[in-house]
């Protein structure tokens, strides 16, 4: 390596207007996500494009005149009109009644299976992550087998046994759906509870239930939100799954699954029946999916991970 | 998603179409025309394609084609075209002599001596003996083999005794006199008995191969031996079947097919379009299904082909629980749907409105039935004497009703309507409750529903199909709980008419009791739909919906 | 190492026993059996039935012999298809189911770690946009309407490929593609996220100031060490791709293991339930356990046997 010669740097002197000022306004860790989060293009079309849907789910239905579940079997298989603006299904009832219905339906089921995957993720987890050894093995152990159970066939028995309606479906959404929010509290309580912080506060004298509520819980809120914008889309889509194969909810309540497994045969015939639905599943689910990434650059900007 | 068709016995009289006329389209609409030259004689006028082979659709894997085993509609489609039994039913609809070349019966009717046709063979070369046919349905009959349709048996002497371990096996009547000599002899006199010689529980089996292996029919191969028209060269489970025309068949002149490709799509929607994309010769019924969404272009088309069968869809009243406990809320129910519009509509398949149990293919004066269509006025009527007897003073005051179906895609959309009309007609709150097959036809069997769906189809030409599910109140396929002595005496009575006319009138007046009483709804009388190459002739549909490729051949 | 494959070697056991445990009486609770039909069998030949095929026996005996034949890969004949064996389905569906997802998993690969490399490289700029759009996309719509469109557009608008079926290699391709579509998504995902990650690191500052070319720097030092997390995501992901979709063979109608689990539900097929079940769980089990290996010969920083989190 050739040496440096000294010439090519030089002196500028002490500079001490200013030095005060740099800094912005100090931000608090939320608003700096925020921050990072609202750069994000992508992100922030998923936002628009999730406000525009609830906002349609909410009052999309009193837009129209056409109730969602009345039957004029004389105007079945239309086309999207001015009278019926996405066109009508089989049975002649108003598709973009039934979408905005079952946007309602969907949307519902995807933010209480997240919800209550939220809560059962929580617990399990922090409980097994917090007394740890023998506990935390037996709990997690359990996890893995119904993991490993066919999802399938758990879902399909609970349709069976418990009949086919909006709280079995949500059943069966969270019967294995906690066990990923589980893990990664688990994951993160594990690393955060030996920290120095933690362990200052307690030998400090924090009690367990503090230091959770103030320290664990906080830190680990990142990874959980990024999960949970995760789990409603995944819901949806198991959704329309089971729809497909027959194991949805019971009409004439719409959902955006049944309606486009309904619409999957008319696509030769009458393509809007299942135009409508499917854009919606992949509008929420692309929303969601955005949202989700953006808050996973936005809160660990090194990590990205 | 499919359709259950367990037909019990694959004959019919009435209504078997044969593909020949039609040509150029328009709507198919079945009507069997009596004066159309037999397909051997329209063959040696047109001008065969060069290559006679077809690819059709099964659906679904078949469960066996084993005869002996076999219970369902899929394999009974494969082994109609493979195994020939005593007798076969012909173009016509009647049965014909098959490997038996000579029938005698006995003048009080319950011994059958049947003569082997010198020439009948197996696939391997082997002679067809009696012997064969003996082995078969001894093998059947015996409890230790398990076989589902054993009772298709039962009207031989002393089957069902064997079958139910009550009696021996060697005891029944069934004895090969020697190689070419069989005689059977009955339980009782069985005028239908050489329609039944042609159903798949009675073919014969090659009784040296399976002797020997007990697995012989699990894979095509040198010991799946047939004696039918066709022999399988090909079997690639859940995937393809091939057969081909048999050397050594008796009646291979007049066999045209040499090759027939089955596979096993159960995807409707994939079935039709592989028929659109020239990738199958025959779409729809009745082994596989035309999507509901497709039948109106298909009609525009007129490419669509339609045949009446003797099946009548029902929704069945639960006459144990309020409100169907009352005759006259459930004649208002009945009354109250408009059939035709649901047909035109929904099922858009041709089918016939459905007011009287027994379809017009055995009652032809069925097709008016014994009410109206969509009778609003008479649905009111009885529902204010229902609502009167039941001291309610409103619909509002009725007990909640629901409609239970298998989910599947039709029967969802019928109930939908229905829920509809009777919300409609009558101002009653309806919900719908569906269930995976297995569950819903355990609750229909329990009883624990309100109204429930289920379709009924003939498995022999005759309206005491129809009727007799319905004898006695705890019967295994009644489920609505309704008895009546008169039906049940009436029923009885005719099972010793010797006299038809007498007996059919007995039926009839059966039917109008039952009908009266309304312990089910008709719906709609069932049709077969589908879609084929216009040039592929001489398929034989029989009114009960099996399929024979023996005489079909492909028009140059 | 010897003892660490050990001991997961037994975890697995363990594992397998409590789900062939749990799936055989889950399967029980359900209602209705194999014999439920339409039009109901008499039933002294019901009961026939039941006796043939041992359904008689009390729960734990039959529970019993399901365990010591599962031990002997005797997983008992199907109920529905009386010509064919549990074990004769899977001998035959899964080489198809095979075969059909090594495609998509190749084709997953190929077009997922490009996109991740592309998007990566042009972090923030409209490559990157797009291509994240196009992975997202893949994950947005559900594998029954992308197989119907594909179907729709492909093979009946365009007859470019055969509408269904197995046989040859254009049979293939619509079903891959279909397949191949989420994992592609995901692997372009966690392919973007971690050579983000790699390329922050000090090495890669070190390899561009000593000037070697981006190509060079993406190919040998990058790529190598972004596709761990990759790795880690093939081995549930292959496990459930090679064992069939449902979906998928059901459209297209392909004779895999996929639609043979879902349609022996409907038809209350004891043992083939229990046999799919069992297969595909050693198939997952092992593959996580392979990738776990893999995982430690490729990454020498990771250490077998230690500070394994979860599962």
């Amino acid at each position: 390596m050739e040496p440096i010669s000294k010439d090519r740097f030089k002196l500028v002197g002490l500079q001490q207007q200013g030095t005060d000022n740099v800094a912005k306004a100090s931000l608090t860790f939320w608003q700096d996500v925020v921050r990072r989060f609202a750069k994000n293009k992508l992100a922030m079309v998923g936002v628009v494009l999730l406000v525009i849907l609830v906002f349609m789910a909410a009052f999309g239905p009193l837009m129209t005149e056409f109730d969602y579940r009345s039957n004029d079997l004389g105007n079945k298989n239309q086309a999207p009109s001015a009278e019926h603006w996405f066109g009508t299904d089989d049975l002649g009832r108003d598709m973009f009644a039934r979408v905005w219905e079952g946007a309602r339906i969907s949307l519902f089921i995807g933010l209480a299976a997240a919800l209550i995957d939220l809560f059962i993720g929580v617990l399990w987890g922090g409980i097994a992550a917090y007394k740890g050894g023998r506990v935390d093995e037996g709990m997690m152990r359990f996890a893995d087998v119904l993991y490993g159970i066919p999802y399938l066939l758990l879902a399909i028995i609970l349709m069976v046994v418990f009949g086919q309606s909006l709280g079995t479906m949500i059943v069966a959404m969270t019967i294995t759906g906690w066990i990923n929010m589980a893990r990664i509290v688990r994951g993160q309580v594990l690393s955060l509870k030996n920290r120095e912080y933690v362990l200052a506060a307690r030998t400090l004298g924090a009690t367990m239930p503090w230091i959770m509520r103030k320290h664990l819980i906080p830190n680990a809120m990142g990874p959980i939100l990024i999960t949970m914008t995760l789990t409603i889309p995944s819901a949806i889509f198991t959704e329309s799954f089971l729809s497909y194969l027959g194991l949805g909810l019971t009409p004439p309540i719409a959902s955006w699954g049944t309606m486009a497994s309904d619409g999957l045969p008319a696509l030769k015939y009458y393509p809007w029946r299942l135009f409508f639905p499917a854009i919606m599943i992949c509008v929420t689910i692309f929303s969601f999916n955005v949202i989700g990434d953006g808050l996973r650059d936005a809160l660990d900007p090194k990590m990205r991970k | 998603m499919k359709k259950k068709y367990s037909f019990l016995l694959s004959t019919l009289l009435v209504m078997t179409l044969i593909i020949s006329a039609c040509g150029n389209a328009g709507k198919n609409t079945g009507t069997n025309n009596p004066g159309e030259a037999s397909p051997e004689a329209t063959a040696s006028e047109v001008k065969l394609a060069d290559k006679q082979e077809i690819s059709v659709n099964i659906a679904s894997e078949p469960p066996t084609l084993n005869p002996g085993k076999a219970s369902d509609s899929t394999s009974g489609t494969i082994l109609r075209q493979t195994f020939e039994g005593l007798t076969r039913i012909g173009q016509d609809g009647h049965p014909e002599n098959a490997v038996a070349s000579k029938v005698e019966v006995s003048p009080d009717q319950t011994v059958y001596t049947f003569t082997i046709r010198d020439g009948a063979k197996w696939s391997n070369g082997d002679p067809v003996i009696a012997g064969d046919f003996e082995y078969a349905w001894k093998w059947v009959l015996d409890p230790a083999n398990a076989a589902d349709y054993a009772y298709q048996l039962y009207y031989i002497k002393g089957a069902e005794a064997a079958n139910l371990g009550k009696g021996k096996v060697e005891d029944v009547g069934i004895k090969a006199v020697n190689d070419t000599t069989l005689e059977v002899t009955l339980a009782n006199p069985t005028s239908f008995f050489l329609e039944l010689t042609a159903f798949y529980t009675y073919l014969p089996v090659n009784s040296k191969i399976a002797a020997a292996n007990k697995d012989w029919a699990n894979d095509a191969g040198d010991q799946y031996t047939t004696n039918g028209p066709f022999h399988m060269t090909e079997w690639k489970h859940s995937d393809n079947l091939i057969i081909e025309k048999s050397d050594t068949y008796w009646d291979k002149d007049n066999v045209k097919l040499t090759k027939i490709n089955f596979s096993m799509i159960n995807d409707f929607n994939t079935e039709l379009s592989m028929f659109d994309n020239g990738e199958l010769d025959w779409a729809g019924q009745p082994n596989g299904q035309l999507p509901v969404d497709a039948m109106q272009a298909l009609k525009d088309q007129g490419t669509l082909h339609t045949q009446p069968i003797a099946g009548v869809y029902n929704y069945k009243f639960n006459t144990k629980v309020a409100p169907f406990d009352n005759k006259n809320i459930r004649k208002a129910f009945t009354y109250a749907i408009n059939r035709q519009e649901l047909i035109d509509n929904i099922t858009q398949g041709e089918q016939l409105p459905a007011m009287a149990l027994i379809p017009p293919t055995m009652f032809a004066e069925n097709e008016k039935g014994f009410f109206a269509d969509n009778d609003q006025e008479k649905a009111k009527e009885f529902l204010a004497k229902g609502l009167e007897e039941m001291g309610l003073k409103d619909v509002s005051e009725l007990p909640p009703v629901t409609i239970s179906y298998n989910t599947n895609e039709a029967h969802q959309k019928i109930a939908q309507a229905i829920q509809d009309m009777w919300s409609k007609n009558l101002g009653v709150e309806v919900t719908l409750d569906n269930a995976e097959w297995a569950v819903y036809i355990e609750k229909l069997h329990a009883g624990d529903y309100q109204v429930g769906r289920m379709g009924w189809l003939g498995d022999f030409n005759d309206p005491i199909n129809f009727l007799e599910l319905y004898r006695d109140a705890n019967g295994g396929n009644n489920d609505t709980g309704w008895e009546n002595a008169d039906f049940k005496k009436l029923l009885n009575d005719s099972a010793s008419e010797a006299d038809a006319a007498k007996r059919t009138e007995m039926l009839k007046q059966a039917e109008a009791i039952f009908i009266d009483d309304m312990p089910v709804m008709p719906i709609y009388f069932y049709t077969m739909n589908w879609v084929q190459n216009e040039k592929l002739k001489g398929v034989v549909v029989s009114g009960l919906g099996d399929l024979t490729y023996k005489w079909a051949y492909i028009e140059a | 190492m010897v003892k660490y494959i050990g001991r997961r070697l037994l975890y697995i056991l363990l594992s397998l026993w409590l789900i062939i445990t749990a799936t055989f009486f889950l399967m029980r609770l359900a209602p209705g059996n194999p014999f439920t039909s339409e039009k109901q069998l008499p039933p002294e030949i019901k009961a026939n039935l039941l006796a043939h095929y041992g359904l008689d026996q009390p729960w734990y005996a039959q529970y019993g012999d399901y365990l010591l034949k599962v031990l002997q890969w005797d997983f008992g004949p199907s109920f529905k298809y009386k010509s064919q064996t549990v074990n004769d389905l899977i001998n035959t569906g899964f080489p198809v189911s095979l075969v059909l997802g090594l495609e998509a998993i190749f084709l997953a690969l190929a077009v997922g770690v490009i996109l991740g490399v592309i998007a990566a490289l042009k972090h923030n700029r409209w490559q990157d946009y797009t291509a994240m759009i196009i992975a997202v996309a893949g994950i947005s719509v559900p594998s029954f309407i992308m197989a119907t469109v594909l179907q729709y557009v492909l093979a009946i608008k365009f007859g470019i490929f055969p509408v269904a079926r197995w046989g040859t290699f254009m049979h293939t391709v619509l079903p891959a593609i279909a397949l191949a579509s989420t994992p592609t998504a995901f692997i372009a995902r966690l392919t973007r996220s971690s050579m983000l990650e790699v390329l922050s690191n000090d090495y890669i500052k070190t390899a561009k100031a000593k000037g070697l070319s981006e190509f060079m720097i993406t190919i040998k030092h990058t790529l190598r060490n972004a596709l761990l997390p990759v790795v880690s995501y093939m081995g549930p992901l292959s496990a459930g791709v090679i064992t069939g979709s449902f979906v998928i063979e059901r459209i297209f109608g392909i004779p895999g293991l996929g639609s043979h689990f879902v349609v022996s539900i409907g038809n209350r097929d004891y043992t083939v339930i229990m046999g799919v079940t069992v297969f595909y769980s050693i198939i997952l089990l092992f593959s996580v356990l392979l990738v776990d290996i893999l995982y430690g010969l490729i990454d020498p920083r990771i250490k077998l046997g230690r500070g394994k989190k979860g599962a």
